[in-house]
């Protein structure tokens, strides 16, 4: 008799542990705004990543096309992966003297792993993260960039303390904030 | 000498003995591992787990790095407690140096461990679930884990791989929203734990399917260097965060859940209580974070006197033991990871033997196991 009433009891506590799980995800069929999901490529007009967020490295340009960039290789010793490539010429300056600048920042998307090393370590700045986060390409040789944007040259500015403080806010600065800060 | 091999086939299959793969590819596996399966019926007799499918060679590449850039590599070992790998390395060169970094450093690196726990275990019981049949569970838990990412996201701009925490201190500083957004989150999954509770701890399939499967006793858990919430589900006292404190984590006040039976459920159990444990640990510290530098003084290139350094902590996994031979240069001349994972692996034919295929699941997903970290 008393197995008897075991087996029914041990029935009836089965389908209230099924019960209660049910009444969980039943609370939310009928409370859809609680729902968090989001619909990606439908909300990409309206999607922002938060400043910090490492999705490419850039080199910030200000409206003038200059960068802060005198070529000193210490992102590329930095990175540990070889993403980071750095061509330098030499140029003669307005006081005559020739002076190092940067002919080309080769950037290999394919290969870097993000770690932030080149943006913490650049001395002048001139490095940052981009929000950038679509990077699928259908050929690979478009995943390696060059940085430096046509023309460009390097800031002429007066001798700052270190850390430099932030450009003057520029819409493109205004985007690109240094995760440094 | 066909003929006898087709025989020997023929024979096994009378006797209903079977040699089965399960894996790489399969998803209850949780990665590229794969269990070489015997069967005579249901019942399995034994396991043999083949790793290496993973295997880059972490170690090796971290001899001709130097120690800042080890940091990265470590994400991609245990990529589910990424901030504890950085810590463990960061802690062992901070050894090497000898140098003290500030409290403040101290206190955001023991909230980041926790806080990661947390989205560990989450996933864990996401996964978990849905490998005994409860797909429900995987987005519970993946919603929840969501908060987390994004406080990560806002501070240290990645989701999964952070390379945040470096020797010396950290990257950056952290955001001025982290304080009140984890805030926000505790307050928020306080509430939401319970429904876990509900939604499978309750369940009948779910008990049946777990209790008394896969039983290993405390002397056995020591034997076998089973670590982190496994071995406290067998009772065995292992918790590195208790026994040689790091961080922050002698200033904090929490237990170390500890269960007996050493069955899957008390794995289950362990780290479901731990849950609570990790945000009693966030809310006693975050309102307390002094202020100050978020990095030592660091010299520009490391470099650790000659001799070795081991340093131990205490993963969402267990024990990753970072363990350096350095001869002065700027990278060490070894570099050795004891991985909480590997270790964990092996008991599993213990575990598994004499129970039916389908509890080789259950057990494999009450081990936790990140297979990038047995292969390193």
């Amino acid at each position: 008799m008393n197995s008897v009433a075991q087996y029914f009891s041990d029935i009836f506590k089965a389908i209230r542990s099924l019960w209660k799980g049910l009444m969980v995800t039943g609370y939310y069929f009928v409370h859809p705004k609680q729902i968090v999901t989001q619909q990606y490529p439908e909300n990409r007009k309206t999607l922002e990543m938060f400043d910090r967020f490492k999705g490419e490295v850039i080199l910030v340009h200000d409206t003038d096309n200059t960068h802060k960039c005198n070529g000193c290789g210490i992102c590329q010793l930095n990175c540990p992966n070889g993403s980071i490539e750095i061509i330098t010429d030499s140029a003669v300056n307005e006081d005559g003297k020739s002076e190092r600048i940067i002919d080309k920042h080769i950037y290999h998307l394919s290969m870097c792993t993000f770690c932030g090393l080149c943006v913490k370590s650049c001395p002048s700045n001139a490095l940052a993260f981009s929000q950038e986060f679509e990077h699928a390409v259908f050929d690979r040789q478009k995943l390696t960039k060059v940085l430096n944007q046509p023309g460009s040259k390097i800031k002429k500015e007066p001798k700052v303390p270190k850390p430099a403080p932030a450009p003057a806010p520029t819409p493109v600065t205004e985007e690109v904030p240094n995760p440094a800060n | 000498m066909q003929e006898v091999e087709l025989q020997d086939i023929l024979t096994a299959r009378e006797d209903g003995d079977y040699i089965i793969n399960i894996g790489p590819q399969h998803p209850s596996t949780h990665g590229v591992l794969r269990f070489v399966v015997s069967l005579k019926g249901e019942t399995l007799e034994y396991v043999i787990p083949h790793c290496g499918y993973i295997h880059r060679g972490i170690e090796k590449m971290c001899e001709r790095l130097t120690y800042p850039q080890i940091i990265h590599l470590t994400d991609r070992m245990d990529y589910l407690s990424a901030h504890m790998n950085n810590e463990a390395v960061s802690l062992a060169v901070e050894k090497g140096l000898g140098i003290e970094v500030p409290d403040r450093v101290k206190y955001i690196r023991t909230i980041l461990s926790e806080l990661q726990r947390l989205a560990s275990h989450q996933l864990w019981w996401a996964a978990f679930g849905m490998d005994l049949g409860g797909l429900t569970c995987f987005f519970y838990g993946l919603r929840d884990r969501e908060k987390i990412l994004d406080i990560f996201e806002e501070s240290f701009g990645s989701r999964l791989l952070h390379s945040y925490i470096c020797p010396g201190g950290l990257m950056n500083d952290i955001h001025p929203n982290f304080q009140k957004r984890t805030k926000d989150f505790i307050t928020y999954f306080r509430k939401k734990l319970p429904e876990y509770d509900e939604l499978l701890t309750g369940n009948i399939i779910f008990e049946q399917r777990t209790k008394n499967i896969g039983i290993l006793s405390k002397e056995e858990a020591v034997g076998y260097g089973l670590t982190g919430p496994s071995g406290r589900g067998s009772g065995f006292a292992c918790d590195i965060r208790k026994r040689f404190p790091y961080s922050a984590y002698d200033k904090v006040n929490f237990k170390e859940i500890l269960y007996n039976e050493g069955d899957t459920w008390a794995r289950y159990k362990v780290r479901m209580d731990e849950m609570w444990e990790s945000m009693r640990i966030i809310e006693q510290l975050i309102d307390n974070i002094p202020e100050g530098d978020f990095t030592a003084k660091m010299k520009p290139i490391i470099r650790l006197p000659e001799g070795e350094y081991h340093q131990r902590v205490e993963t969402a996994r267990g024990e990753l033991g970072v363990y350096i031979i350095s001869t002065g240069e700027k990278n060490p001349y070894r570099m050795h990871f004891r991985t909480p994972n590997f270790s964990n692996l092996f008991v599993m034919n213990r575990l598994a033997a004499g129970f039916k295929i389908a509890d080789l699941i259950a057990i494999s997903g009450s081990l936790d196991l990140v297979i990038p970290d047995i292969d390193r």
